[in-house]
């Protein structure tokens, strides 16, 4: 089954990281990457601009509205995702685990729907 | 053997089996019904087959495969049917991958399909009832007093999330397990507690929530003989149990443990919970449920109230406070301070949990008081202490116990 792992944290934990600190980040991404790269449930993933970068649009009576910032002000953000291919939820829940913003932030798995 | 009796006594492992063998609750229920049928015009003409069981899992598997040649989606489904067509006859569960299902018992998977973490309590529990227990939907809407449609509304929504959300229907690998089971143990727990807090009106259906929370702990110990928090999980439960004759009086109402006539305790249960209670101290040591069941087992031992040994019940309850510290514990604590102590060292202990403000909306907190404070003739206190407990309690029973107890302050 396809996964798709959403990640979510405070933006203001990331921004306030020290430059080594993020370099440190950095390579706990690339080594979880390339795990799941190497076990082959790897399907995609990347990491998303602030949400100070972000625009909404809708379409009310048949005309586009834009608005600036993300769909909802929230505790914690969706910085980044990851989809992969899991047997069930349990391998899809046992790899978002190793996600390692799941250790500060969480990490939402959702079914993606079969067509 | 009867129809009747396959089915009670055989319906939880069928089900399981079947839910394995097509991947999917509703059809799995459809076709054990539809097999059922089969049997009532087969068997009293033709006479009961040998294996009843593996006759109904065999019949329900080809019905399942006739509904899926018939539905429009078939060319999907071929390769399904294909799966299921080979599984043999009977049924010994399919070589295990690699090494990851250490038990190959349906229902137990099924336990940990019901139980799992990512669908909402109030689901595992009816779809444990639903599914293992043989419970019909109306039993259980009725045992937790919520309107039948909303209870069908609940199991339907957790089918399909194990459906679209891919919840596996296996035992969990072994780093995962004791997780998994302590979340299997608590949903069997609170099964056996709602059955437990019994009000008159529904007694029944909630005594048999007792009986069959005990019946499923009892499977998760035969099938996994070595997790010695599902053996304390049995203890506890039947040493609650065997009181449940003598907790009620004939007129319906509560009685106090002090109060309690002990003939009618069921000793077999207290002589197993006791011997459950020891093996899984000794081989588990201090755990929750053991702890719990070690308490239970000394009210178990004691032959009138006043052979109780509050000493070491004490001991116990500051063990469990110390490991797993919650206010309710230490609520009990209190409780048995004043037993072993006297009332004003328990009072003491009560009044600091009342002023952190941990328990504001628990009944029992202002009830421990208002008798604590009655024993010591503080009656006036007490009478507020009561109405404080009554303006927080829901159920019926408990509610005229406490309105007794505040008439008999005069």
């Amino acid at each position: 089954m396809k996964y798709i792992l959403l990640i979510y944290s405070k933006e203001s934990d990331w921004t306030g990281l020290s430059d080594e600190d993020k370099v440190d980040m950095y390579q706990k991404y690339t080594a979880f990457t390339d795990s799941i790269k190497k076990s082959g449930h790897y399907l995609g993933g990347d990491g998303l601009e602030p949400t100070a970068t972000a625009t909404t649009v809708r379409v009310r009576n048949g005309k586009p509205v834009t608005t600036d910032g993300p769909f909802a002000e929230t505790r914690e953000q969706l910085g980044g995702y990851y989809m992969i291919d899991a047997k069930d939820l349990d391998e899809a829940a046992e790899i978002a685990t190793r996600v390692p913003g799941a250790s500060y932030g969480a990490v939402e798995v959702r079914p993606v729907m079969r067509m | 053997m009867s129809i009747d009796h396959v089915y009670r006594a055989d319906s939880g492992r069928i089900l399981a089996t079947l839910i394995r063998l097509v991947g999917d609750f509703d059809l799995a229920e459809e076709v054990m019904h539809d097999a059922f049928v089969a049997a009532l015009e087969r068997w009293p003409g033709h006479g009961v087959p040998e294996n009843p069981r593996a006759w109904i899992v065999s019949t329900a598997r080809h019905k399942a495969i006739d509904r899926l040649r018939r539905d429009s989606r078939f060319r999907e489904k071929s390769e399904e049917i294909a799966r299921w067509a080979a599984a043999e006859e009977g049924e010994a569960p399919e070589a295990l991958p690699d090494g990851e299902n250490r038990v190959a018992d349906d229902r137990l998977r099924l336990i940990f399909t019901c139980c799992h973490p990512a669908l909402a309590v109030e689901a595992q529990i009816a779809l444990t009832l639903r599914t293992l227990g043989g419970l019909t939907t109306e039993e259980i809407a009725r045992a937790f007093l919520v309107p039948e449609a909303t209870l069908a509304q609940r199991l339907v929504r957790a089918k399909s999330k194990i459906r679209q959300a891919g919840i596996p229907y296996r035992v969990p690998s072994d780093e995962r397990l004791s997780e998994r089971l302590d979340s299997v143990l608590a949903v069997l727990y609170l099964i056996f507690n709602e059955g437990y807090a019994a009000t008159k009106g529904a007694e029944l259906v909630r005594r048999e929530l007792c009986a069959e929370a005990i019946r499923l702990t009892r499977l998760v110990v035969e099938l996994m003989p070595e997790r010695t928090e599902s053996r304390a999980l049995l203890a506890l439960m039947l040493l609650h149990d065997s009181r449940r004759e003598a907790r009620v009086s004939p007129e319906g109402e509560l009685v106090r443990l002090e109060a309690q006539d002990r003939s009618l305790w069921d000793q077999g249960e207290i002589r197993e919970g006791i011997a459950l209670t020891e093996s899984a101290l000794r081989e588990g040591g201090a755990r929750p449920y053991a702890l719990q069941a070690a308490i239970a087992a000394l009210h178990g031992e004691a032959a009138r109230f006043e052979d109780t040994d509050w000493r070491q019940i004490v001991l116990l309850y500051r063990e469990l406070m110390t490991r797993y510290p919650s206010p309710v514990v230490e609520l009990n604590y209190a409780a048995a301070v004043a037993e072993a102590s006297g009332p004003e060292e328990g009072l003491r202990l009560l009044d600091a949990i009342d002023e952190r403000g941990d328990l504001a909306t628990y009944h029992l907190l202002p009830a421990a008081r208002a008798e604590l404070l009655a024993r010591l003739g503080r009656k006036q206190e007490a009478a507020g202490a009561y109405r404080r407990a009554l303006s927080l309690v829901s159920n019926d029973l408990e509610r005229r116990f406490l309105e007794r107890e505040l008439g008999a302050l005069g």
